[in-house]
């Protein structure tokens, strides 16, 4: 039966090409235009880490100035002090913790044919890679020791390895940076978080570290941070003088694993901001925040705002695009009534002559989906070449493809059911008789 | 005028009549938020920088080794490169308009002030600075060279005597002459002189850059007499003589890592490729919902003729019978142009509302947007009125010329 009406619907379409091309469309814009934005706020907002985001936490401390809060919304300050970074450190008080900032230095490689170049980089502790889990293609992060030690220790991404050794097993050789010789432990393997979540501060949609560094080694060399830095107060002459400020320029991650956890670790912040204040410190009212990593990309509010218009304005057209189908069914199957009545009047039931035109609807919406989907992948490209930092998060992944083909085949479904509906109380005798 | 015949034609067919009133009333909607938003994004862009960016470009380079000074590099740089040819100026700089990376400071009237009046950015320069950015001094004086000082990484005190813009003077003094004028930016300091005004030089930071909601601080910036001999980092602004800039890039790009070899060159970029970039993302919602209101113009007045065209062939005895009966081709034509015209207007109607509906959506989402001026519904319904006359005449037309013998025949 299904193949007869296929078959029906497909003849009844190719009678009106012009129309059908129409309808086709109409759909395929409606959905390419819905999806293409969809797509970039389901991968901005979508779990960077899903195995273990609940359990990653973010610290922030409101160590910011008594007369004026950090923002006009209440947050505490976005980034913590060397101080109390170092105070959380040396605690220890999470099962994994890691404090790190964004560092650029001089590559001088070793190869006279590589000219010098200046790499971004991550100065952080060894907990990191246990954290955030990047994957190593050959050894491995480096261990408290190094980080006790400020060990002239350096984990490579992918790139930089390829750049630096031609991608070879790189481990135990050296990289000087700046003048000082650092030891490869590790080199990454490909790594690309969409979304750049350990540091929201430096762009969410920044490019990815080349070189990972002990934090230790950067205070000792005095690495200055080249990441966002701010303070309310101004700070003592001299490194040290800036390291006792409380200008904030370092992010701070822990890991606790289970609830108990959590709630230890938080009273233990409100403890600490608690004994600063005694100290004269942390003067606004106890403001401490725990976000896990999706409630800190919702609180950075990743998803920007021109996003989410698009993706309303997009939904509107895509309805603008079904009622013009609806429209355009509705004065088809009005057009084959004396067709209709004729199948009643030899003894179609309604049942049946609903299946058929809902297949033949069917048949619509999968080649507008068919078609929008190829639109989705013309539309993205042109996101991709538009905005240039989008290159990881317009890309469509599996969900958004099922999501396309489904939500195009209900669409035109839906926009068929009235007129289907319609074409179904047609009175057989009414139609025959003006023949 | 054949209103009556034409309403209750339509009342026949309610749904139709409903989806089309919905599809413009949606398109009214989508067109005048749409548009509302490009004509925004095209202010923004707009806005002067208060710099020239004709033939302005910024170099960097970024030094390693015990070998290298910062200090000495500052010197060595800016003789080498006034002393090219096409070279009208150049400056030690941290930082430009439009390149979102820079320098803020809360700007104070008294000492120990605990709240700053405003917000500003600092822009560090020597005395070539005015020239090289193209900005015009409006009062007060230049800096002079014995003013230019070296700033360390960790100063925290300003030279006594600094240039400010006149956004930021009017806001400090309205009304008043600041030339002269004290101010502070660290409160715990000293006070600051104005020693002279600049015309106008936006912040880093053209689009976000507010203090309590006041978005007028984004022209607020201070000239500071230093070089920021720091980090081993060294930029600069160059300005050329006009229509040598591309060619001097290469040339100084190519001379400044031939004078050093323990140093990195980099971030070379004119300024009108810093102000491309600064936008990239305004113009590329320009092109998007450009695109968006293009396809749902084409698919309404597709639309529009498809409906036409099937209430044409619907009708076609009903024509023929009215021609027999002595209408004349032109009040066919009148009849399906002012049907398109009821429909229309009705959908408009609705979609008024819906278009502000759709504004206060767009306010709920983005704090800093703005209700819809009334004046965008006027024209849109102008737009879409004309837009579904022109849809419907094609139609219109082949009813007009339904023969009159079509009444006689059996369909």
């Amino acid at each position: 039966m299904f193949s007869y009406y296929f078959q029906l619907g497909l003849h009844s379409l190719k009678r009106n090409p012009i129309l059908t091309a129409l309808m086709v469309l109409g759909i395929a814009l409606g959905i390419a235009a819905s999806m293409t934005s969809l797509t970039l706020m389901h991968i901005m907002g979508s779990d960077p880490i899903p195995w273990k985001s609940d359990r990653l936490h973010y610290v922030q401390l409101d160590n910011w100035d008594p007369n004026q809060p950090w923002d006009e919304e209440g947050n505490p300050p976005d980034q913590v002090t060397y101080k109390d970074a170092q105070a959380l450190m040396e605690a220890g008080k999470a099962d994994r913790q890691a404090a790190m900032f964004k560092v650029a230095l001089p590559i001088q490689p070793e190869n006279p044919e590589v000219k010098p170049f200046l790499a971004l980089g991550r100065a952080t502790y060894g907990d990191f890679f246990a954290m955030f889990e990047p994957p190593f293609a050959y050894g491995g992060g480096w261990d408290h020791g190094q980080d006790a030690q400020h060990g002239r220790v350096v984990v490579l991404t992918r790139e930089t390895n390829e750049k630096l050794f031609g991608g070879q097993d790189s481990v135990g050789k050296r990289v000087r940076m700046n003048e000082v010789d650092y030891t490869v432990v590790g080199v990454l393997a490909e790594w690309k978080p969409r979304i750049k979540f350990y540091d929201l501060t430096n762009g969410a949609l920044a490019d990815a570290e080349e070189f990972f560094v002990p934090y230790t080694t950067m205070i000792e060399l005095k690495a200055q941070a080249s990441g966002n830095n701010s303070c309310w107060k101004g700070a003592e002459p001299g490194w040290e003088g800036y390291l006792a400020s409380d200008c904030i320029w370092q992010q701070f991650w822990v890991q606790l694993d289970s609830p108990a956890k959590f709630a230890d670790y938080k009273s233990y912040l409100d403890n600490y901001t608690n004994e600063q204040k005694k100290l004269g410190r942390f003067q606004r009212p106890l403001n401490n925040r725990l976000f896990d990593v999706n409630g800190w990309l919702q609180n950075q509010k990743v998803v920007p705002k021109d996003v989410q218009v698009q993706v309303g304005l997009s939904f509107a057209f895509l309805a603008v695009c079904l009622i013009n189908t609806i429209g355009l069914l509705l004065a088809k199957f009005t057009r084959k009534s004396g067709e209709i009545g004729l199948r009643r009047a030899l003894g179609a039931s309604k049942p049946q002559l609903f299946a058929q035109h809902i297949i033949e609807s069917g048949v619509i919406g999968i080649s507008g989906g068919a078609f929008g989907l190829a639109l989705t992948f013309a539309g993205l490209v042109m996101v991709r070449a538009l905005y240039k930092d989008y290159a990881n998060v317009a890309q469509l992944d599996w969900t958004m493809v099922v999501a396309t083909v489904v939500l195009s085949t209900v669409a035109a479904v839906l926009a068929g059911l009235y007129p289907t509906w319609r074409a179904c109380q047609i009175a057989p005798a009414a139609q025959l008789k003006t023949q | 005028m054949e209103i009556r015949p034409i309403i209750s034609a339509l009342m026949r067919s309610k749904v139709a009549l409903v989806l089309i009133g919905l599809q413009i009333a949606l398109t009214l909607a989508i067109v005048c938020n749409a548009l509302f938003i490009i004509s925004q994004r095209i202010e923004t862009m707009n806005r002067p920088s208060g710099m020239n960016e004709a033939d302005t470009f910024q170099i960097a380079s970024n030094g390693f080794g015990d070998g290298f000074s910062t200090k000495n590099a500052f010197a060595e740089d800016l003789a080498l490169i006034r002393g090219l040819p096409g070279v009208r100026a150049a400056t030690p700089i941290n930082s430009l308009p439009m390149t979102n990376g820079g320098w803020s400071e809360g700007v104070n009237m008294q000492a120990g002030q605990k709240v700053p009046t405003t917000v500003t950015t600092i822009y560090f320069m020597d005395e070539h600075g005015i020239d090289t950015f193209g900005t015009k001094l409006i009062a007060g004086r230049n800096f002079k060279p014995e003013e230019i000082t070296t700033r360390s990484r960790q100063s925290v005190d300003w030279p006594p005597g600094l240039i400010i813009t006149k956004a930021l003077a009017d806001k400090l003094y309205p009304g008043q002459d600041a030339v002269g004028k004290a101010f502070y930016l660290n409160p715990e300091g000293a006070p600051l002189t104005i020693i002279g005004i600049v015309d106008r030089l936006i912040v880093p930071w053209p689009e976000g850059f507010s203090y309590n909601g006041d978005h007028s601080v984004v022209e607020n910036s201070v000239l500071v007499p230093q070089m920021t001999a720091y980090g081993n980092h060294t930029g600069y602004l160059i300005r050329t003589e006009p229509g040598r800039r591309d060619e001097l890039m290469k040339t100084v790009e190519a001379k400044l890592g031939d004078s050093n070899h323990s140093r990195i060159v980099r971030s070379l970029k004119s300024v009108e490729q810093i102000r491309a970039e600064c936008y990239a993302n305004d113009r590329a919602m320009m092109i998007i919902l450009g695109t968006v209101i293009f396809c749902l113009l084409t698919i309404t007045a597709l639309g529009i003729v498809g409906m036409a065209s099937f209430w044409v062939t619907q009708r076609t005895k009903q024509i023929g019978t009215r021609r027999a009966l002595g209408a004349t081709r032109a009040s066919i034509l009148r009849y399906f142009l002012t049907e398109n015209f009821l429909i229309t207007t009705g959908g408009l109607l609705l979609g008024a509302v819906l278009t502000y509906a759709f504004s206060l959506w767009l306010m709920a989402h983005e704090q800093e947007a703005k209700l819809l001026p009334w004046h965008y519904v006027p024209i849109g319904f102008v737009c879409l009125w004309a837009l579904g006359q022109i849809a419907v005449l094609g139609p219109a037309t082949r009813a007009a010329r339904v023969p009159p013998a079509v009444a006689t025949r059996s369909v």
